[in-house]
């Protein structure tokens, strides 16, 4: 059993309305030196595979197709054995 | 005519599509499941506004891989009818890669709902035949994720190939910053494929197409539609 932890974030140059607000709100509590912030979202996926490559390459299918849209997002993730 | 409305778990504008349907497509219509695997026998497809699937995790994203989407892509690839997506509509089908580009949240972060104006940008289509270039019409939306991004090279094709149809615009039609409620790039509100016979809008169409409602520029559309395929 692997658990794998995939982080959705946006693309480069893509207008984040949400990380941009986050920002606006940090800087109106007056912390200092925020600069750029931006939102993402992270899935925990446990996954049943022969083989750390094989659950991998699950996931990586998984992203391309269901849980990042490349249009907007790009995607990494992290995988560990269980 | 024969037209169908798909439902998804969580589609709350079919009945509303069902009504303009058949009012103002006078179409035969009827609902079709999204299990369904067919849609060869209608005219138009519409695929309604709503939350399918609660939006969870994007707009449209789990909608998409409904079994009735199959039969949606192979039904505008074999071009056997018009098909029409309004809101959450829009958003699947730019998840199902039938219209490029995605819709992400609204720029100021608010759920909107209120009539904007739209600038009629190409009237050589079979949504939009019966509007005068550049009129102006004045349609309700209601959506979180209508801000319309793509990048550089896609917008650029779809300016040139005149696949931009609405642009959100002031009263007198003019486009900018000020007439763009949700941060949408070049103010784009509604586009179409490259072979014509797939539309997303963000508007709401069909709920102005009935003076019982309130308005009919809706109508526009839809007769456009309905003169299309009379042809």
């Amino acid at each position: 059993m692997y658990l794998v932890r995939v982080f959705v974030r946006h693309k480069k140059g893509i207008l984040d309305p949400q990380g941009k607000t986050i920002k606006d709100a940090l800087h109106a509590m007056k912390y200092k030196g925020v600069g750029e912030v931006k939102i993402g979202k992270l899935i925990d996926i446990k996954i049943e595979a022969k083989s750390i490559e094989d659950a991998r390459s699950m996931v990586n299918e998984m992203c391309k197709k269901l849980l990042a849209n490349p249009v907007i997002e790009q995607y990494t993730f992290e995988i560990e054995e269980i | 005519m024969k037209a169908g409305v798909i439902v998804f778990p969580g589609s709350n504008c079919d009945w509303d599509c069902y009504h303009t349907a058949k009012t103002s497509l006078r179409a035969k219509t009827e609902f079709v499941w999204h299990e369904d695997e067919s849609l060869n026998s209608f005219d138009v497809v519409i695929v309604p506004g709503g939350f399918s699937y609660g939006d969870y995790l994007r707009s449209g994203a789990i909608a998409r891989f409904s079994p009735v989407m199959n039969a949606l892509v192979d039904y505008v690839n074999k071009d056997k009818g018009l098909v029409i997506g309004i809101c959450n509509g829009f958003q699947i089908l730019t998840e199902a890669g039938l219209l490029p580009g995605a819709l992400q949240k609204n720029k100021h972060l608010k759920f909107l709902c209120k009539n904007v104006r739209l600038r009629v940008e190409n009237t050589k289509t079979p949504f939009t035949n019966k509007c005068q270039s550049g009129q102006v019409l004045e349609i309700p939306i209601a959506h979180f994720d209508g801000n319309y991004t793509a990048d550089k090279e896609t917008i650029e094709k779809l300016n040139k190939n005149k696949q931009v149809i609405f642009r959100y615009c002031s009263k007198t039609g003019s486009v900018s910053s000020s007439s763009n409620p949700n941060g949408s790039i070049e103010n784009i509100a509604g586009i179409c494929n490259e072979a014509r016979n797939v539309l997303g809008m963000m508007p709401h169409p069909e709920r102005v197409a009935d003076p019982v409602l309130g308005g009919e520029d809706g109508e526009y559309i839809f007769s456009s539609m309905a003169g299309y395929l009379k042809k």
